[in-house]
């Protein structure tokens, strides 16, 4: 391990090539990330998940990724060969996706699905593996590790769904998890629920995390630190203690967009966009 | 016509805020027409068919010999030569000037099996879609019913009731294919059934009557041309092979099915004698697969990888 | 867990009893209804079309005492309605009247060639499978590539292209020049009188017998037509193929599948085919359906005696009882894969077992 720095973000640019030209989706983003809770925000379009799919490696083979540094744990991500990268992902890197209705595949039980992560980056056995999937369904407080264990992703709810996703993703145990947008797809209800078994497993096995969110006071009560990104940049880095006194407006902008419980508000307030924001 | 007018003509045509509902229209056109064109394999699909209608239409000056009266003491089953490029039969006609005129038997089976399967089709579909309850589930359901059977076994028993011939094969045709065209239709008719724009038609007191013939028949027609452009090379094998099997088109038609069949006698000595109207019935029927495609793709990105 | 999901769960039990009753009820009515369906067309093509239909199920030269016995076993003074009830009521029973050629009851004479075409059909299914599905996901996950390219045109020839021709012109290739394979028929004469079938399909008759002249001999047989059936199936499964696994790929759980650091093969084909493979069941059973109809000009070129040789040899003698007994045949399996397919989708697809 390489000082306390988990990963390094240096210009990180993606270019898509489209039929009516060039799209940059992620125009020289930079950061830095020990392990800590590091939140990303910005409104949809803005370039979030195409950062934390280059960081992963799984940007659409269309498009190009370049970087001054791309750096996990000292390794250059961009020069390392495929295969390396591939060893990295789901073992080292790990990343949860939006929707548990998509992104769990119908066809495969859910066990089945979280036993395939493991024995594809450790040597176990199946019965070894079994017994450590119910563990780790266990652990994102599945209270009957067993039965879920058998089902297909669509007879289990959403909540249930995105912590089996959990699972999956963290059997390995990674030292860097890439959340985008863990909670958006789920019921209000039990977005606190799966908030908090997520909070509580980076927290327990020292992992960092990279949150991605368009909701900036669910990534302020819940991060350290907060990225604002707006048309593929960064706008502002902030201490998420500190969001109160942001200066960008951009982030000001977004701050008040969000509601407050007492006030009403007439009339809704507008985000605010410049151009110059971006250039 | 400068550069300068040929740019500022397709900035017209693609503006973002159209002014009029025409140029919007046209806009429209030109963006199918640039997909369509950027793809070749289209194009020559779209050529070979042009070729096909040129051939029927010319066949009087393209043909060197009589389709139908040979020379049966001379010229019985010739090979290929400059004289006769495909050969000759065993009546002694010339195979090139057969195929020649039967693109028009060709032609005459797809348009005729167009104009009255889609149709059908389309009545269906829209009366299904637009009436609703029970007068969908009955209509869908035999439909569906159509759709479950082998569409040349049927036709075959058609012809073979009817008796043979190449009305009769077109006719049996059409009777087994118009059943997707109703579901296509009736698919069209529910996504516009409940528009306002639908609803705006009916408060105004337009009778049911006239709202499918006027605002919903011409909805479908788009996807339905894609559909029977594709359908095209199925109808022209099965009526090849009702003419095959003897059931279409009667000697001394130059029908292409027909001409394999007769040719088939002499396939192991004289093989040419089926074999050039075999490669014309492919050429034609990929040419009509290959626009359906590019058709399809043009007019609905969208399903462009299904 | 929630109290919710607690109870969902125990209720899913007799849920998903329901809903499997309820989706067996339904196919069961689409089964009779589109049967019905293709006895009133076939009744409609014998008994309405023909102007009379005695004279065209035994042709105009039969004895005027047999032709009067016929119209009252036909019940032709009936109403139509009557006349349909019996009618359905005969072909339960699988009595589809006597063949004029043959002699025998319809039935009996498809019972005796329908296993030749089976064998044909499956023949050509398996070849169009094996080689239709590997190329489909191929092109699919190459897409654009060469191999993209290759498997479009020899997709498009093949719905293209007419296929009695394309027999024709290989036996001229593989019997006349190369002497590959054999003249059309089933067996070598030599056989035809010495090998007792056991189950119909002379591959596996053959086979079972330990008689591998005779399987040798067989397959010399089967080759073509079967290669010629299996290249039209191929074209239909590496085109769905094709299509439905590009559309696999492009779903979120592909990305995660990614994310989890699968190989590449993996991800192909333990998870974006075996999504495809759901809908590919449907696809392989229709183009099964559909061999079986193309059997009918196939087994013309290549003298195959199944059921489409039995239909056309009948046409062409005006043989009324056996063409319209085979179309029944050939129309009920159709119908019958047609509706299993879908069946068998919804027993395959994990997210419709409960409904
Ligand atoms: N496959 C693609 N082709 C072209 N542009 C893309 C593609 N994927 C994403 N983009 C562009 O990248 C931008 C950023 O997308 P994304 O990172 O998904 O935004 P966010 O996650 O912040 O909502 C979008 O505005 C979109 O235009
Ligand atoms: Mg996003």
């Amino acid at each position: 391990m390489s000082g306390d720095t988990l990963l390094e973000v240096d210009d990180l640019r993606v270019t898509f090539p489209t039929r009516t030209g060039l799209v940059q989706a992620v125009r020289g983003v930079s950061f830095s990330l020990g392990r800590e809770r590091l939140g990303i925000v910005g409104e949809s379009g803005s370039g979030k998940s195409q950062t934390g799919r280059a960081i992963m490696g799984l940007t659409p083979p269309q498009a190009e990724v370049s970087a001054r540094k791309l750096a996990f744990d000292g390794i250059d991500l961009l020069s390392i060969s495929p295969r390396e990268r591939r060893a990295l992902r789901g073992n080292r890197i790990a990343m949860i996706l939006q929707d548990p209705k998509y992104s769990l595949d119908p066809v495969m039980t859910i066990g089945r699905q979280i036993v395939e992560t493991l024995r594809t980056h450790e040597k176990v056995s199946k019965a070894e593996a079994r017994e450590r999937a119910l563990a780790m369904l266990q652990a994102v407080q599945i209270r009957d590790p067993a039965r879920v264990f058998d089902l297909y992703p669509h007879e289990v709810s959403g909540g249930m769904g995105q912590r089996a996703m959990i699972a999956m993703m963290l059997i390995t145990g990674p030292e860097l998890m890439i959340a985008d947008e863990p909670t958006s797809a789920l019921d209000v209800t039990v977005q606190l629920d799966v908030l908090k078994i997520l909070d509580k497993l980076v927290a327990e096995r020292g992992m960092g995390l990279i949150f991605i969110s368009h909701d900036l006071r669910l990534v302020s009560s819940f991060c350290d630190r907060v990225v604002v990104m707006y048309a593929g940049k960064v706008v502002e880095q902030i201490e998420a203690s500190e969001l109160r006194d942001a200066q960008h407006p951009y982030t000001r902008g977004l701050l008040n967009c969000m509601p407050r419980i007492g006030f009403e508000r007439h009339p809704l307030p507008v985000l605010d966009r410049k151009p110059e924001w971006a250039a | 016509m400068s550069a300068e007018t040929i740019q500022s003509r397709r900035e017209w045509l693609l503006s973002d805020r159209p002014a009029s509902r025409l140029q919007a229209r046209l806009g429209r056109a030109y963006v199918a027409w640039r997909r369509f064109s950027a793809n070749r394999l289209a194009l020559v699909g779209m050529l070979i068919i042009i070729a096909l209608v040129a051939v029927a239409a010319l066949a009087d000056v393209l043909a060197p010999y009589s389709a139908t009266v040979g020379d049966l003491k001379n010229a019985r089953l010739l090979a290929p030569s400059a004289a006769h490029w495909f050969g000759t039969d065993d009546l002694g006609r010339d195979i090139y000037s057969r195929i020649v005129y039967g693109a028009r038997w060709t032609l005459y089976v797809v348009i005729l099996v167009a104009i009255i399967a889609a149709p059908i089709g389309l009545l269906v579909g829209t009366v299904a879609g637009y009436a609703g309850g029970w007068t969908d589930t009955i209509l869908m359901r035999i439909t569906d019913i159509f759709l479950a059977f082998p569409k040349l076994v049927l036709a075959l028993a058609f012809v073979a009731a009817l008796g043979p011939g190449i009305e009769n094969a077109v006719l049996a045709i059409a009777i087994t294919s118009w059943p997707p065209y109703a579901r296509i239709a009736r698919a069209e008719t529910l996504t516009v059934r409940n528009s306002d724009y639908i609803k705006a038609v009916q408060l105004m007191g337009a009778s049911p009557f006239r709202i499918v013939l006027r605002h919903i028949m011409p909805l479908c027609i788009s996807s339905l041309i894609i559909r029977v452009t594709l359908d095209m090379a199925g109808i022209i094998l099965t009526a090849a092979g009702l003419g095959f099997l003897g059931l279409g088109a009667q000697p001394p038609l130059p029908e292409w099915g027909a001409m394999i069949a007769s040719g088939r006698r002499f396939i192991l000595d004289q093989w040419w004698v089926a074999a050039a109207p075999g490669a014309a019935i492919l050429i034609v029927s990929l040419g009509f697969n290959l626009l359906g495609d590019g058709l399809r793709d043009a007019l609905d990105p969208r399903s462009g990888d299904q | 867990m929630s109290v919710a999901e607690n109870q969902a769960a125990a209720g899913r039990g007799s849920a998903r009893a329901v809903a499997i009753l309820s989706s067996l009820g339904r196919f069961l009515v689409v089964a009779v209804t589109t049967y019905l369906g293709l006895l009133a067309v076939t009744f409609f093509i014998g008994r309405v079309i023909p102007i009379d239909p005695v004279l065209a199920v035994l042709g105009d030269r039969a004895p005027t005492a047999v032709v009067e016995r016929t119209r009252r076993e036909m019940g032709l003074d009936l109403p139509w309605i009557e006349q349909f009830y019996l009618y359905v009521k005969a072909a339960l029973r699988g009595d589809f009247g006597t063949s004029v050629l043959t002699t025998n009851p319809v039935m009996s004479d498809i019972r005796r060639v329908f296993p030749a075409t089976i064998e044909l059909a499956t023949l050509g299914t398996i070849i169009g499978a094996v080689i239709g599905v590997p190329l489909g996901v191929l092109a699919a996950v190459k897409r654009g590539s060469l191999i993209d390219q290759i498997a479009r045109v020899v997709g498009l020839i093949g719905y293209s292209v007419p296929i009695f021709w394309l027999g024709l012109l290989g036996l001229v290739l593989f019997y006349a020049k190369l002497q590959w394979i054999a003249f059309p028929a089933r067996l070598d004469v030599v056989y035809e009188y010495t090998f007792t079938p056991i189950t119909g399909f002379y591959l596996l008759d053959a086979a079972i017998q330990g008689q591998w002249d005779v399987f040798h001999d067989a397959w010399r047989h089967i080759v073509l037509p079967a290669a010629l059936l299996g290249y039209l199936s191929l074209a239909y499964i590496s085109r769905m193929t094709r299509s439905f696994m590009l559309n696999e790929l492009a779903q979120e759980y592909i990305v995660a599948a990614r994310a989890k650091g699968l190989s590449e093969r993996r991800i192909i084909w333990g998870h974006a085919l075996r999504n495809a493979a759901v809908p590919m069941v449907t696809v392989i059973a229709l183009s099964y359906a559909n061999l079986l109809e193309g059997s009918v000009l196939t087994e013309t070129v290549f003298s195959w005696p199944g059921i489409g040789l039995y239909i056309t040899n009948s046409l062409q003698n005006a043989d009324m009882n056996a063409v319209l007994g085979g179309t029944i045949a050939i129309g009920s399996v159709f119908i019958a894969i047609n509706l299993l397919s879908d069946l068998l989708y919804r027993l395959l697809d994990p997210r419709t077992k409960a409904g």
